[in-house]
């Protein structure tokens, strides 16, 4: 397999996702690793620029293209899948974003995938989390000529500044498909800090009960400056936006200080905080399972408990 | 025919506490109890609702694996799915096997619509119905939390790190569902009685043209590193105390 690396960055058009330096920290656990950053985008310069300053980048690749506006997988994936050729490994990160887009990578290139990336331990040895984190693969990749996987951000730090790395304009001449057409994206702003990335996050879960409930956490958040999250019972019955889902099929995160108020701990939910530095659980319920993995743990009415940590941090 | 293929995977059900192997070649599967994949599960709910609603006639559901995935498709046809497909394999099926034998599938039946869970929970993959999609050349949604079916496309909102997506595109295509798509219907008993009847039908991967390839070896299954037991704090003050403590706060 070729140590020469792709990865596609993730970017909002302005900013480049942190997520994307975690892929170049990853990728950078491999000897020898030559590390191409490809940024798709409408106009790609401010965002290039961010990827030239990481450490660990050797060179960055700009792809614009008026449809590459929105980052959408059938627009993308045969852009990407045109640069290929060179590459033994090509990286996404695993958000939405790069989920979505690797595998359909992947498919158009006949070219096997791991998903969630957790460790690189040689050329062709690698790691990943699976049954929702509850077990840890070890996969062997000898023979494959060209891998496409997804890394599991909250495993790498973020690489930091360095560089620059040259900037140079790619040419891709590839059919770009019309049959999938973005509309619409909702994204409530909030000034708190992203979830994905935040060092101290407080989630409520179903016993907050309402969305005017997790009004308590929202201003406890504020006073910490957290960014706040939610386990799938309260997004699924309306508390909170999905964008704030923690777990399996949510977001996949590793503050510093991670606060459960009112969340069981499921095992879907824990897959989600497994990497949490400090767990702290306040739960009425004495038995719940997230104290199997809280470091400090209060067995308590949140409703009385939480305002109560607000004054005193005041 | 308007159609619908379901893709169906068996997997360990998701209220099974996950043990790995002593000699770490695997989980622990002997008297397990084995599920139709949840996000699959939603899946079907979401193509039985199409067709119920007049958006489709037919609703195939189809699975790559061992014999005993038959149980799982039965499951699926006393959901309300009109028949069954189930291509035989043995072993590990990767994703990009599993996406080539559904491709022989679609070529076969012609669905306007193909409907797969966002991934299995077992393996966490979350591959194939991308990769489907690419190897059919045609649109994909993704993650859909709601989905609207007309004749020649679709509307899909989808759940992405920053919120809400919408997409439209043009069918036939692939749809991964979320869970929030829907909530799956329980199976009633005369309804498991009625599924015996329905046509099942079986193929392997040869007879599709389909190679078995198994390009990643499995190394090693190991648990995950354990927490360390934590303590105790009696009220809100002992709790800032002790985060005070750790230089949290
Ligand atoms: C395929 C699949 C994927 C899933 N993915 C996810 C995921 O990504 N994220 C996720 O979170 N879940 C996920 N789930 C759901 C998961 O199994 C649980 O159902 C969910 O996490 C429960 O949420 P909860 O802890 O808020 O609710 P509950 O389990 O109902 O827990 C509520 C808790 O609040 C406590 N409580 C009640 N009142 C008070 C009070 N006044 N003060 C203090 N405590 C109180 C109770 O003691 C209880 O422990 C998934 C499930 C499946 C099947």
């Amino acid at each position: 397999m070729s140590t020469q690396i792709l990865i596609v960055a993730e970017h909002d058009g302005k900013t480049l996702n942190l997520s994307t330096a975690k892929c170049v920290t990853c990728a950078r656990g491999l000897a020898e690793a030559q590390v191409t950053v490809a940024v798709f985008a409408a106009s790609a310069a401010a965002v290039a620029e961010q990827a030239a300053k990481l450490t660990g980048v050797n060179r960055v690749l700009t792809i614009e293209n008026p449809a590459n506006e929105h980052a959408l997988a059938a627009v993308l994936a045969p852009q990407v899948a045109a640069l290929a050729a060179p590459f033994g490994l090509l990286l996404g990160p695993s958000t939405t974003f790069g989920k979505d887009l690797m595998a359909r990578v992947a498919g158009l290139l006949d070219a096997p995938q791991l998903s969630d990336i957790s460790a690189i331990e040689s050329a062709t040895r690698f790691r990943r989390p699976i049954f929702a984190g509850n077990a840890i693969l070890t996969v062997d990749t000898t023979g494959v000529a060209k891998l496409v996987g997804t890394v599991r951000t909250a495993s790498f730090e973020a690489a930091g500044a360095g560089g620059p790395a040259p900037i140079e304009k790619a040419a891709v001449e590839v059919a770009l498909p019309t049959h999938t057409r973005f509309v619409s994206v909702s994204a409530a702003k909030n000034d708190r800090p992203d979830l994905q990335t935040a060092a101290r996050v407080i989630s409520g879960g179903r016993a907050l009960g309402s969305a005017d409930g997790f009004k308590i956490l929202y201003s406890l958040a504020d006073k910490l400056k957290a960014a706040v999250g939610a386990s799938r019972a309260a997004v699924d019955a309306g508390y909170a936006p999905n964008e704030m889902q923690v777990g399996q099929t949510g977001k996949i995160i590793a503050p510093e200080l991670y606060v459960a108020i009112g969340i069981s701990g499921a095992i879907q939910h824990l897959t989600g905080i497994k990497d949490a530095r400090t767990i702290v659980a306040i739960n009425k319920d004495g038995e719940a399972p997230i104290f199997e993995v809280a470091d400090i743990g209060l067995v308590g009415d949140l409703f009385q408990v939480v305002p109560e940590i607000e004054r005193l941090i005041s | 025919m308007k159609r619908i293929l379901v893709g169906i995977k068996r997997v360990v059900d998701y209220n099974v506490r996950i043990r790995v192997k002593p000699d770490n070649t695997g989980v622990v599967t002997d008297g397990v109890k084995m599920s139709v994949n949840p996000f699959d599960e939603i899946a079907l709910e979401e193509a039985l609702r199409i067709k119920e609603r007049g958006g489709a006639e037919e609703v195939v559901v189809a699975t790559v694996g061992p014999a005993e995935c038959q149980q799982q498709l039965r499951t699926a046809l006393a959901m309300g799915a009109d028949r069954a497909l189930h291509v035989v394999a043995d072993g590990i099926v990767e994703p990009l096997v599993a996406a080539r034998a559904l491709l022989k599938l679609v070529e076969r039946e012609q669905p306007l619509l193909v409907l797969l869970g966002k991934q299995a929970i077992d393996d966490d993959n979350g591959q194939t119905g991308q990769m489907l999609a690419a190897m059919w050349n045609r649109p994909q949604a993704t993650y859909a939390s709601k989905l609207e079916v007309t004749d020649t496309t679709a509307r899909v909102t989808r759940e992405v790190d920053a919120g809400l997506e919408t997409l439209d595109i043009d069918l036939p295509a692939v749809v991964t569902t979320d869970l929030r798509l829907n909530e799956p219907r329980y199976v009633k008993l005369p309804d498991i009685m009625k599924a015996k009847k329905k046509p099942l039908d079986t193929l392997s991967l040869a007879e599709l043209g389909v190679e078995p390839r198994q390009q990643l070896k499995l190394v090693r299954f190991e648990a995950p590193p354990q927490r360390q037991k934590g303590i105790r704090v009696k009220d809100a003050a002992e709790l800032v105390e002790a985060l005070k403590k750790k230089g949290l706060l």
